[in-house]
């Protein structure tokens, strides 16, 4: 006995604890290795839960607080130019509240500590106020001052990210003119609570910063005086989004508007919103899984439990208990397991969802973001706890119930075998009797091994669930940054261009080859269906940014007609040869009806695709263009950096290879982290499963075993055995598995299409090769410890007792 | 004129197959319990014992070491000359594997297995087993060759346990109340069996029992006491099985 059995026994003595629930304490700590595993995995579910919708909670709370707080607007508008006469007129369409114009502009930024130019997205503000809409937190620092043009906020995560502060200065290219701007205050907005530069694919706070600047200032820099370039409005109660969106575009028009959006357009809320539903959703697959395993092992532990104590449930019962004194104790056994499983995964839960919250801060820059401990969180872990406690258990617990009393205290009748048709086979190949003995009880107990089965090739569907999204993941990188964009940097200009332009970044040192592409922003529309995208002309034979057939093969973009991404084709119920009408959102706004040639393979940033000269056609130019992709010589980069951030017509520079880094980050930091967690989980449920069923095994044979050691079989024959069933079950579970596997991955891949990306459907053999080694390993650990059991079975105690 | 092997055994000295000397066994704990205390035995080759004694009196005790299940606490235990008490796990193992045949008072057949493959995890890892099919001839199975556990009777169950003791020919063949769960018809089947095999294969049998009947069958009645030996009878005329009764 040790001492922590002593401590407990005699504890248990001055409670007065009855006879009867000191058995159980005792069946509960004889079980511990069963009954632990099965906590784990309550826990597993639990944590899992509490941490997801925890941090889904927190996100929710923060959000909400800030747009309240702060006056988020519910609708924007882009014009070219408008007159600031224009606000009032704004200010009547019916249904808006709170109309304020402004002036946005991207300019070039030279950082001291960074070789290649950062992009600044500049808000012009009132100076000496804060905004009516889109209110920023001024974290530190002061509002700009009337008659101080140089002086800017700067956003929290980009002054981080440099190290920038107050009374610091920084270097903007504005329109085409250098200046030099002094940091007056640092900000927090609710507009850039995800801060994604365009045409990126994730957040990059190094190179893209939001400033403000006096409208003065912004409005002088920019050609703008007395005129703006962007509207926000919040909406009155009741008020229909569409009809306000309509007046608004018909209003700005004659200014140049391209085109009314709501929030769900708006790109840091259309993320956080994304981000917020597939939290939900992960939340709603992962906890009942692993609940539902607990439940499933919960229910083959006790079940063994009632059926190997069934002579003490007879005694019991003849003493006098009641079939309920009886049942009461076996649910307290499970109110046990199931409760010290939810402790476990409150505890576990707090932690995970403090991790979870964490890494979101570094994504999403809200004021305060903070996992609490959320009590309706608490309480539904509870009850689903309870839930899954009353499903493994009942039927346990009512087999206990049952046993009449004469019937319990008989001895067993021996478990009968018949010979199958195996048996020809055995005596054909000299099959040895342990092996015999192996595939009798594998098929003796069909139900039994189907249940083991099923329960360890989960943990490999599992597992090669989890490992699919980095299949998917690598697929995603590999067409978009090798096979699509190819390009080392793509230069964007503050207005089109001529296509001259392509010239004289040839001419700039170490640029290898450049690529034109004009871009403008449209509303397609087929049918009732619409969508907003920006359509892109490009070049044949393009070299560096490519379009990519279905086969992943390039394409070269479409004579007199349009291309378009699988997704938005999807989302437009179009298919190749049918008509749409593309609604020019800028400029002349030409409205044409074109034919789709092409719908090609795009898993990140959905976009539309037309040959250039169509394009500039459409738009009654001659050749323009908006970006050049260049290809550059590494070697000559940082004298090219330079160049950019000094020429005068760049709005910004997107490095490819940045970009891609940006995204390797996020995933490492993000869905990796999260991926871990599953296959820690995973692997606990594995271990679970086959722990459970290797000492059920255990305990029910332990005197064949024993008598065997007394034939002389060898410790290591007895356990071939034992763990030859467990080999067997784990064999016929791993390629189950695999197909378990194939079709969880396949159900779960919709969850990973959003509007921005469309993660694939793919999983790479090594997937296979490691959930299949992961669960092989877990239920060789497994079979280490049981064989020590097996190692050190009481030979003469068991013997001399009846089963 | 060449004597027969048994013709020798009878007439020359016995030749030993065990020697304990001065066993005791001592179970620790709060209160220390002597299961034996110093027991001096030597028993021959194609000898039949029966040890008879009242519960605790140590006859398991000395069972279990005899047959390499336990390890005495003190004194020495020789097997044809060999210090079985010097024996490790491994050599325990391949001692019983090579030289004990045991059977229980609960039969202790693996259900999964019919009679046949019973005695076939036994003689498939033997030196010089006989077929499972003799063994159970043997014990008077042969008709019931491919049954399963649950479909024989409690004697036949017995009997399989003996012929799977018995199929490797071992040197020592140890009886722990083989009849205590039968009645005494189906007892004295089992006991034929024991007997036979005794006879045909030379095995030196010890046979522990509550039941003082059946002493008259043995060739020394060795009572046990208090974890001692209390004395050794030597029958002149042996009894059959069959003309017991109780």
């Amino acid at each position: 006995m040790s001492a922590l059995q002593r401590f407990l026994l005699r504890w248990s003595m001055s409670l007065k604890v009855s006879a009867l629930d000191r058995k159980l304490l005792r069946d509960v700590w004889r079980l511990k290795g069963q009954t632990l595993a099965i906590s784990v995995v309550v826990a597993a579910g639990i944590a899992l839960l509490v941490g997801t919708y925890g941090c889904l909670a927190a996100l929710q709370a923060s959000k909400d607080v800030f747009y309240e707080r702060t006056s988020f607007a519910d609708v924007w508008a882009s014009v070219k130019r408008a007159p600031n006469s224009m606000h009032d007129k704004l200010a009547q369409i019916p249904g808006i509240a709170t109309v304020e114009t402004r002036i946005v502009a991207d300019a070039t930024l030279d950082i001291a500590d960074m070789i290649d130019p950062a992009r600044g997205r500049i808000i012009s503000v009132k100076e000496g106020e804060i905004p009516l809409l889109n209110q920023f937190d001024l974290l530190a620092g002061r509002l700009v001052q009337y008659g101080r043009p140089n002086e800017i906020l700067i956003s929290d995560a980009f002054a981080k990210a440099h190290k920038l502060g107050l009374g610091d200065t920084l270097s903007a290219n504005i329109y085409g003119k250098k200046r030099k701007l002094e940091i007056v205050g640092i900000a927090l907005t609710p507009e850039y609570v995800y801060a994604l530069a365009p045409g990126q694919i994730m957040p990059d706070d190094k190179r893209f910063g939001i400033l403000w600047m006096g409208y003065e200032a912004l409005s002088a820099a920019y050609d703008l005086e007395e005129s703006f370039n962007s509207v926000t409005a919040t909406l009155l109660h009741g008020a229909v989004e569409a009809d306000v969106l309509q007046r608004l575009d018909i209003l700005l028009k004659p200014y140049g508007g391209v085109g009314a959006y709501g929030r769900k357009d708006q790109i840091s809320d259309f993320f956080l919103t994304n981000e917020l539903a597939q939290l939900a959703s992960s939340g709603a697959v992962a906890p009942p899984i692993f609940l539902g395993v607990a439940a499933f092992l919960l229910n083959i532990v006790i079940s063994r439990l009632v059926a190997t104590e069934r002579e003490q449930i007879g005694l019991l019962k003849a003493f006098g208990y009641t079939d309920w004194d009886v049942g009461w104790q076996y649910t307290k056994l499970v109110a046990i397991v199931v409760g010290f499983g939810l402790a476990l995964g409150l505890w576990g839960g707090v932690w995970f969802g403090q991790g979870m919250t964490s890494m979101y801060t570094t994504y999403f820059k809200f004021p305060v973001l903070e996992y609490r401990v959320n009590a309706g969180v608490f309480a539904s872990a509870a009850i689903v706890t309870v839930i899954a406690g009353i499903i493994g258990g009942v039927s346990a617990v009512r087999q206990a119930i049952k046993l009449s009393p004469a019937v319990a205290m008989a001895p067993p009748v021996p478990t009968s075998f018949n010979k199958s048709k195996f048996s020809i086979w055995f005596e054909r190949f000299h099959i040895s009797q342990p092996t015999r003995m192996i595939f009798r009880h594998v098929t003796r107990w069909p139900l039994r091994t189907a249940m083991t089965v099923a329960g360890i090739s989960f943990s490999v569907a599992l597992l090669i669930a989890s490992f699919f999204f980095m299949d998917s993941v690598g697929k995603v990188i590999q067409v978009y940054f090798y096979q699509a964009e190819r390009q080392t940097l793509t230069v964007s200009f503050v207005e089109p261009r001529g296509a001259e332009v392509e010239e004289s970044i040839l001419r700039l040192p170490g640029v290898l080859a450049t690529q034109p592409v004009r871009t403008v922003s449209a509303r397609l529309r087929h049918g009732p269906y619409t969508k907003r995208s920006a359509v892109n002309g490009l070049v044949k034979s393009a070299d560096m940014n490519r379009l990519l057939g279905a086969d992943e093969k390039p394409l070269d973009p479409p004579d007199g007609g349009i291309a378009l991404s699988e997704h938005i084709a999807k989302e437009l119920h179009v298919q190749v040869g049918d008509m749409i009408t593309v609604e020019v959102l800028q400029e002349r706004r030409p409205v044409i009806e074109v034919p789709v040639t092409q719908v090609v393979k795009q898993y990140l940033g959905f976009s539309t695709y037309m040959h250039i000269s169509e394009l500039n056609r459409l738009m009654h130019e001659g050749p323009t263009v908006t970006g050049i992709h260049v290809l550059a010589d590494s070697r000559y980069i940082n004298d090219l950096y330079t160049k950019l951030k000094n020429t005068p017509m760049v709005a910004g520079v997107a490095q490819t290879e940045a970009s891609l880094r940006g995204f390797q980050d996020t995933m490492d930091q993000t869905m990796y982290v999260m991926i871990g967690f599953y296959i820690a989980f995973s692997s606990l449920i594995a271990f679970g499963v086959a722990y459970n069923s290797a000492r059920i095994a255990l305990s029910e044979r332990a005197r064949s075993l024993a008598s065997l050691r007394v034939l002389g079989f060898t410790r290591q024959e007895v356990a071939y055995i034992l763990l030859g069933e467990l080999g067997v079950q784990t064999l016929l579970a791993l390629p189950v598995g695999c197909l378990f596997g194939y079709g969880l991955a396949y159900a779960m891949s919709p969850m990973l299409k959003t509007d921005m990306y469309d993660f694939p459907f793919i999983i790479n053999d090594p997937t296979y090769g490691f959930s299949v080694m992961v669960v092989a390993i877990a239920a060789a650990i497994c079979a280490v410890l049981v064989r020590r059991r097996v190692y050190n079975l009481d030979l003469i105690s068991v013997l001399k007792t009846r089963e | 004129m060449q004597m027969t092997q048994t013709q020798r055994s009878q007439v020359a000295a016995p030749i030993e197959t065990f020697r304990a000397e001065a066993l005791t066994k001592v179970y620790p704990g709060e209160t220390p319990v002597h299961a034996l205390r110093g027991v001096d035995l030597e028993m021959y080759e194609g000898e039949l014992a029966v040890l008879l004694g009242p519960s605790g009196s140590g006859k398991s005790t000395l069972l279990n070491i005899l047959g390499g299940l336990d390890q005495p606490t003190a004194g020495h235990f020789y097997f044809r000359g060999r210090d079985v008490t010097k024996f490790d796990q491994e050599e325990l193992t391949q001692y019983r594997r090579d030289n004990v045949g045991f059977v229980f008072q609960f039969y202790n057949l693996i259900p999964s297995l019919t009679a046949r493959e019973n005695v076939a995890l036994v003689t498939e890892i033997a030196q010089h087993p006989m077929t499972p099919d003799e063994a159970l001839q043997m014990v008077g199975l042969g008709h019931r060759l491919d049954h399963f556990p649950a479909q024989l009777s409690g004697g036949e169950q017995q009997r399989v346990a003996i012929a799977r003791a018995i199929a490797k020919r071992p040197s020592v063949l140890l009886c722990d109340e083989p009849t205590g769960a039968l009645d005494s018809k189906t007892g004295i089947v089992v006991l034929q069996a024991i007997v036979r095999a005794n006879q045909e294969l030379g095995t030196t049998t010890a046979v522990i029992t509550h039941n003082a009947v059946m002493a008259a069958m043995a060739d020394r009645v060795i009572r046990f006491a208090d974890g001692n030996i209390s004395s050794i009878e030597r029958n002149t005329t042996k009894l059959k099985p069959e003309d017991l009764s109780w």
